[in-house]
């Protein structure tokens, strides 16, 4: 039986947004830096991203090719699991539609692997249709490599462990499978609405 | 070597502050008497857990600053900007109150003076605090090992322990200390100004030839730096010790 | 850039949860590569978001921790052996 501490309140937002911030959820106007490993430091020389379709059937971009591609600017909110909460982040990045642009799937979800051996999966639903994007532009600058860069997947409705940094491939399957974060007991979803932080919630 | 006798389950202890010490302008230590305390090694650390009124929990690490002295727990806490745990620590706690403390915790980056040396102890801000443990365990001891501190602070003002430590290097023949303050020096100022570099440690510490004993302690990036320049030295990778606090400090 | 990873003492209380015992100051071989190194040399990466020790010589991941508000859990991934002295 823990012994409160007298006065002690911890992190109290009552200015915060109430419908803006997920339940346990607190604002930072920070952007911590947290990862599983060393960041890997990856030359745009060398930089490629590729999309591989469940029929085995691969299309990869160079840095210059992707560079090419249509961007969107978007505004969101984001949500880490270890309860911090970034209102308002802006990033620049290709729509994952307009990556599967052309290619034929009746593939249900997306599995992404990154450069440092990173891996993590959903639903191909919630990463279509406007709701996901490889983004290499933060804040109006480069994505910096303990961000992510040079590109990131940037998945907002979920926490934020499935924006897998240092994207390297995106792979359709018709199977689910479990990525680095889901296998180790995390929630294989990750809805911060529905506060799915862990395996069995 | 003595083994460090923790058993079983890390239990949570009900300890009372006994004293607070303003040690600068955002550093505090608290002392404790804490019942049924194990008694610690100097480097070890404790966490500290904060319960609010609705059950919410924060917990923190912090290094022990005393050497072992029966059931008093000494931790030297500096203020986070933005923190959870600190700002509470030190603007709130009043003696009397009780918090809740689990250790000691960390085998590993331990020193006593029965384990010899010489010792070669680097300290870039609030990770002087686990080594200061180590030195005041020095202070009590008849053992005579030497020991070279070199401890880096942004300013005289941020300088934990300043006093106590001239104090120590005056009375105590086989401590040496050198200091650097990276951002700002008093006019008569005679130690070094500016980041601990090669040259500073090849200046200040034991030649690589006496094998000394190291233990690093402070932000992640600091650690790093020291480590590989004392490796650059010709030290024994293996026979330097580090602890990260992670970038802002404990 | 330095990462900001911490040392293996920064699990010295998970290690004691486990194996009812300090651990930082006991060797643990990688499955990896061989290497044999107390825990406190490891190298740590805490809150990502679970915490992550990892070889410090090959940077294979040893140990993944996950700790919720009701249970821990510990994946053992590649250590080959740890070893607790008498």
């Amino acid at each position: 039986m823990a012994i409160i501490s007298r006065g002690f309140k911890g992190r109290r937002q009552e200015d915060a947004p109430r419908d803006r911030v997920p339940p346990g959820q607190y604002v930072t106007n920070d952007f911590p830096v947290l990862s599983a490993g060393p960041t890997p430091l990856i030359s745009l020389d060398k930089w490629s991203l590729s999309l591989t379709s469940e029929t085995g059937q691969t299309t990869s971009w160079t840095w210059d090719e992707f560079s090419a591609l249509p961007t969107e600017a978007i505004t969101v909110d984001i949500h880490c699991v270890t309860k911090w909460t970034k209102l308002d982040t802006s990033w620049e990045g290709v729509s994952v539609d307009t990556l599967l642009d052309g290619v034929q799937t009746s593939s249900g979800f997306l599995l992404v692997e990154s450069y440092d051996g990173y891996t993590t999966n959903l639903p191909l639903a919630d990463a279509t249709n406007g709701k996901a994007w490889v983004t290499h532009i933060y804040d109006g600058e480069p994505l910096r490599p303990e961000h992510g860069g040079p590109a990131r997947l940037l998945v907002p409705r979920l926490y934020l462990w499935k924006s897998a940094k240092w994207v390297r491939g995106l792979r359709l399957s018709s199977a689910d499978q479990r990525g680095f974060w889901e296998g180790y007991g995390y929630h294989n979803y990750g809805d911060p609405w529905k506060e799915q932080r862990y395996a069995g919630d | 070597m003595e083994r460090t006798a923790v058993r079983g389950r890390l239990n949570w202890l009900v300890a009372e502050v006994v004293d607070l010490i303003d040690e600068t302008g955002t550093v505090k230590s608290i002392v404790l008497d804490c019942p049924d305390w194990p008694l610690h090694l100097p480097g070890q650390h404790v966490d500290i857990r904060l319960t609010a009124e609705d059950g919410y929990q924060a917990q923190r690490s912090y290094s022990i600053a005393n050497p072992p002295a029966g059931e008093k727990v000494v931790v030297t806490v500096e203020l986070v900007d933005d923190g959870e745990v600190s700002p509470y620590l030190i603007g709130e706690l009043a003696v009397g109150d009780q918090i809740e403390l689990r250790g000691p915790i960390g085998g590993y980056f331990v020193w006593t003076p029965e384990h010899g040396g010489p010792v070669q102890l680097v300290a870039g801000g609030s990770g002087l605090v686990p080594l200061m443990a180590m030195i005041r365990a020095l202070a009590e001891s008849d053992r005579q090992v030497p020991v070279r501190l070199l401890t880096s602070a942004r300013s005289r003002e941020t300088l934990i322990y300043g006093d106590e430590l001239r104090r120590l290097q005056s009375s105590l023949d086989n401590l040496e200390v050198a200091y650097t303050l990276t951002r700002a020096q008093p006019a008569d100022w005679q130690g070094y100004s500016r980041r601990v570099d090669q040259q500073m440690l090849a200046e200040t510490s034991w030649p690589a030839t006496e094998r000394p004993l190291g233990f690093v302690c402070g932000p992640t990036g600091f650690v790093e730096t020291v480590a590989a320049n004392l490796v650059a030295l010709g030290h024994d990778a293996a026979r330097i010790k580090t602890e990260r606090f992670g970038p802002s400090g404990g | 850039m330095t990462d900001m990873h911490l040392d293996g003492n920064a699990l010295g209380a998970l290690f004691i949860d486990l194996f009812g015992q300090e651990m930082t100051d006991q060797n643990g071989c990688c499955d990896a590569c061989g290497a044999v190194n107390p825990f406190g040399r490891a190298v740590v990466y805490r809150d990502a978001p679970g915490d992550v020790m990892r070889c410090p010589d090959c940077g294979a991941v040893l140990i993944v921790a996950v700790r919720t508000e009701t249970r821990l859990r510990v994946s053992i991934q590649s250590l080959r052996w740890i070893e607790v002295l008498e």
